[in-house]
């Protein structure tokens, strides 16, 4: 056992960039524990060493090491840090106006870490992020997955450690209306789809040579970078993220996942409650997003704040996303308040807003769950999560905290006011509209 | 489609029942609350409102004093409060189909345009209006929006009727005026700079000035009265003080701006958005200027870049008069709801009573229309929300909507 433990430490970290987790073993006790994948404790003990979490249990049932720095959070709540599985942070885009399909594109390549969103981000629980090029393509470029861990430049914020061999983020897709217009890109909702078959077909052929090569670089294709992203696709490394809102063009995503057989995941869903049935027969999961009105463009007319409840009651697994610029990272917590308020149960709606997204990133055997093993992804909440009156008061990655609300800087991220704009900030209201 | 089938349709596409707009009118109603907020005192435990058959409140007090008559209608509720007031928003104008056919909050022609009037636009049936509704907002104060250096008239409306007529409480309210940046994206990079803007209202006032001169030199005498002129004639009763100015202004600069004008023409002020207004608290309070503040959510960019939730609570707390919005939304929301906005402001540290004064009383008090709506009292209309917990939690639902007696929602939201 103590191998054990020493063998997964010594992994973490190897793993760990040079901010993460501290090797003095903390201790949090007093809070009531969510640790999301078990019944909630009272009174509970979470045990963080190496920015892995050592233990969670009840007081007196976990063993407090020696020398360990104690944080008393009685009175607290503490649950998994928040994973938005959808956002525009960082200021970052991916495809031109140049084609209505950029696999070849990263939004790795344009994210900046020192956004004030990021912080804003932390401030409102977000530890996980699924960062996305907008949504005015078919396929706008790859998204990347962030750790919100307070970084200098994009390698301390990404879970990939090589950017050239391993698959940083998903693939952003859009059907509807966003990715409609003047040729090259599609008029109508059907050449949309041909445009997508054909460029996947493609991507089998590619897949197909790259086979009979056999690692023979003589007979290999030639490199096309598009064909590769798209082959990590076909193979199930990278996961597609398809915007989708009415309930025909949802039915048309779950088309094309089925055609080519890639895991997906249905972004938005503005008209999931009209189909609950067919997304659950699907097998896919739906990430929802939260807006106080329906409307603002023809695909949201429909929008229910009924879609968590309609999609948990058809046995759909259900996330929640800010698609920050058009929700605030900071009010991410409301997602689930307003679920439950639509009918959702309070259970789902707290894994919804973690252990579901990070399944959804596949990234569940690391965070979204409160689990000897996984990261020190938390947040300190001075109340119930669902209640409008509570606030994150911490945030930790890794066993690191990166927001503290008594902090006076931090306190400006979470509240606002002078000191908080960006570099970007400024001018992203005008880029929005491609986003939602 | 009909009126029947429009609502069972809506209803079908919220998911949330079909009782929406299809609850009947009830001649006398009772209201039982666990507790009331009168927002005229302090809160009642188990109380009473009776709405009589004008549609007006009779009487409010504790169950132990006030007797529910024989023949009223009771509808009960954890948590009772007036019907809320939207200080300032552009639903009914702008719909939330968010097309060029629905969007009549901002003509483009011209960035002066003070003579358009609200009631010539305002679509009763929209989508939104009942949207708001629903979640217990009975009055909005709405029309032309900002975005324009005048853009045009407002109008106050209950948040029912199937026509203009039907909801009207007040036909022409404020003449919406916007300064800063916001106004140059919808005329062409025109004004170019906030200097601009600024002297171009100015020129404008000072013909206004000229023109009602003329109008009060001539008297009677109808032969020496200046030609008619719908934009002057707007602007001159706001010189008048009839209509007060409603200035859309977020940054300090030009809340300042804002208030130099107002001194220039002595007319009456209303400061809109205001999301560097904490930056200049002694000159608003100095200049005795109410401010209806930007929804708490609004996005914290552009020129909103240094909001904070807390904005409200900073003025209130230095005695300004303030109020919540819904404002505009040029895209998904396509409103914001008054309720979550003064819940957010509620979170941030206002007490729970002066958060909801931001959606009901110091609404109305703002907008002049505090003698009929905004509290619970007799004599004033008889609207009223109904809420099964907390009113600012995300877990509460709103479940009744009264509109001057008639019972106008029931399904709890």
């Amino acid at each position: 056992m103590k191998r054990a433990f020493c063998a997964t430490l010594l992994l973490a970290l190897a793993a760990a960039p040079p901010l993460a987790g501290q090797e003095r073993v903390q201790v949090f006790r007093g809070a009531k524990i969510i640790p999301i994948t078990s019944a909630p404790i009272d009174g509970g003990v979470l045990v963080v060493q190496g920015g892995k979490i050592v233990a969670v249990g009840r007081e007196g049932a976990v063993r407090i090491p020696n020398g360990a720095e104690v944080h008393d959070m009685t009175g607290k709540v503490i649950m998994p840090g928040l994973v938005d599985t959808h956002s525009h942070i960082g200021g970052g885009d991916g495809g031109d106006r140049s084609s209505p399909i950029h696999g070849d594109v990263r939004i790795l390549d344009a994210i900046d870490v020192r956004d004030d969103g990021i912080q804003k981000a932390q401030a409102g629980g977000i530890t996980t992020v699924n960062v996305m090029p907008g949504s005015g393509h078919l396929m706008s470029g790859q998204t990347a997955y962030l750790k919100l861990r307070d970084g200098r430049t994009i390698y301390d914020l990404l879970y990939c450690r090589d950017v050239l061999k391993e698959v940083c983020g998903g693939l952003k897709m859009a059907n509807g209306t966003n990715s409609r217009g003047e040729p090259p890109f599609p008029g109508t909702r059907a050449k949309a789809a041909a445009l997508v078959r054909e460029r996947f077909i493609k991507a089998q052929e590619y897949r197909a040579k790259v086979k009979a090569a056999n690692g023979d670089p003589s007979k290999m294709p030639a490199r096309d970078l598009e064909m590769e992203t798209l082959v990590e696709v076909l193979e199930g490394k990278r996961i597609v993220h398809h915007h989708t809102h009415r309930y025909d063009d949802i039915l048309t995503a779950i088309r094309l996942q089925q055609e080519f057989g890639y895991r997906a995941v249905l972004h938005h869903v503005s008209e999931a409650w009209k189909i609950a049935d067919e997304i659950a027969a699907s097998g896919l999961p739906a990430s929802i997003i939260t807006l106080d009105a329906p409307g603002g463009k023809l695909e949201t007319m429909d929008l229910s704040m009924t879609n968590g409840a309609a999609l948990e009651k058809a046995g759909v697994l259900v996330g929640y996303h800010t698609d920050d610029g058009i929700t605030d990272s900071r009010f991410f917590l409301r997602s689930a308040g307003i679920a439950v308020r639509a009918g959702m149960s309070r259970d789902a709606a707290l894994y919804a807003m973690t252990m579901a997204g990070a399944r959804m990133l596949g990234l569940d055997d690391r965070i979204g769950s409160l689990e000897p093993g996984k990261d020190a992804d938390f947040i300190v909440l001075s109340g119930d999560p669902l209640s409008v009156y509570t606030h994150v008061e911490q945030t930790w990655v890794e066993g690191v905290k990166v927001f503290d609300l008594s902090n006076p800087q931090d306190y400006i991220y979470a509240v606002g006011g002078i000191g908080v704009r960006g570099v970007v900030s400024a001018n992203y209201h005008e880029g929005m509209e491609g986003h939602e | 489609m009909s009126r029947v089938a429009r609502n069972a349709t809506l209803a079908a596409l919220f998911g949330f029942g079909a009782a929406l707009g299809a609850a009947p009118a009830t001649a006398q109603i009772a209201v039982r609350g666990e507790t009331v907020h009168t927002m005229a005192g302090p809160a009642i435990t188990d109380g009473v409102v009776l709405i009589g058959r004008d549609g007006k409140i009779e009487r409010v007090g504790p169950a132990s004093q006030v007797r529910i008559p024989d023949g009223y209608r009771t509808l009960t509720a954890k948590v009772v409060t007036p019907g809320l007031v939207d200080a300032h928003s552009v639903v009914g104008l702008a719909g939330y189909m968010n097309q060029p056919h629905d969007q009549d909050q901002l003509e483009r022609s011209n960035a002066i345009q003070p003579e358009l009037r609200a009631i010539d636009a305002y679509n009763a049936r929209e989508a939104l209006v009942e949207w708001i509704r629903g979640f217990g907002v009975t009055t909005v104060h709405t029309g032309h929006g900002p975005g324009a250096l005048m853009s045009g008239q407002t109008m106050i409306v209950k948040t029912r009727g199937e026509t203009v007529g039907e909801a009207i409480v007040d036909s022409v309210t404020m003449v919406a005026m916007t300064l800063g940046p916001d106004v140059a994206r919808n005329y062409n990079g025109r004004p170019g700079t906030r200097s601009k803007g600024v002297a171009l209202i100015r020129s404008e006032f000072i013909k206004a000035q000229a023109y009602r001169d003329k109008v009060k030199a001539a008297g009677k005498d109808a032969s020496k009265l200046p030609p008619r002129d719908l934009k002057l004639e707007t602007l001159a009763r706001v010189l008048d003080g009839e209509l007060p100015a409603l200035i859309t202004a977020q940054k300090a600069t030009e809340i300042l701006a804002a208030l130099r004008l107002q001194q220039e023409f002595g007319f009456k002020l209303v400061l809109d958005g205001a999301a560097e207004s904490y930056l200049v608290i002694d000159e608003i309070k100095r200049a005795g200027v109410p401010v209806i503040i930007h929804p708490t959510m609004a996005r914290h960019s552009g020129t909103l870049e240094n909001a904070t939730m807390e904005t409200a609570r900073k003025l209130r707390e230095a005695g300004i008069p303030v109020a919540l919005q819904s404002g505009f939304e040029g895209y998904v929301p396509k409103t914001r709801v008054v309720l979550f906005e003064a819940a957010m402001s509620a979170a941030y540290g206002m007490p729970f009573e002066q958060a909801l004064a931001l959606v009901t009383i110091d609404a109305a008090r703002i907008l002049g229309i505090d003698h009929r709506v905004g509290s619970l009292e007799r004599g004033k209309d008889g609207d009223v929300a109904l809420f099964d917990g907390d009113p600012f939690e995300y877990t509460t639902h709103v479940c009744g909507v009264i509109i001057e007696g008639q019972v106008v929602s029931e399904t709890c939201r």
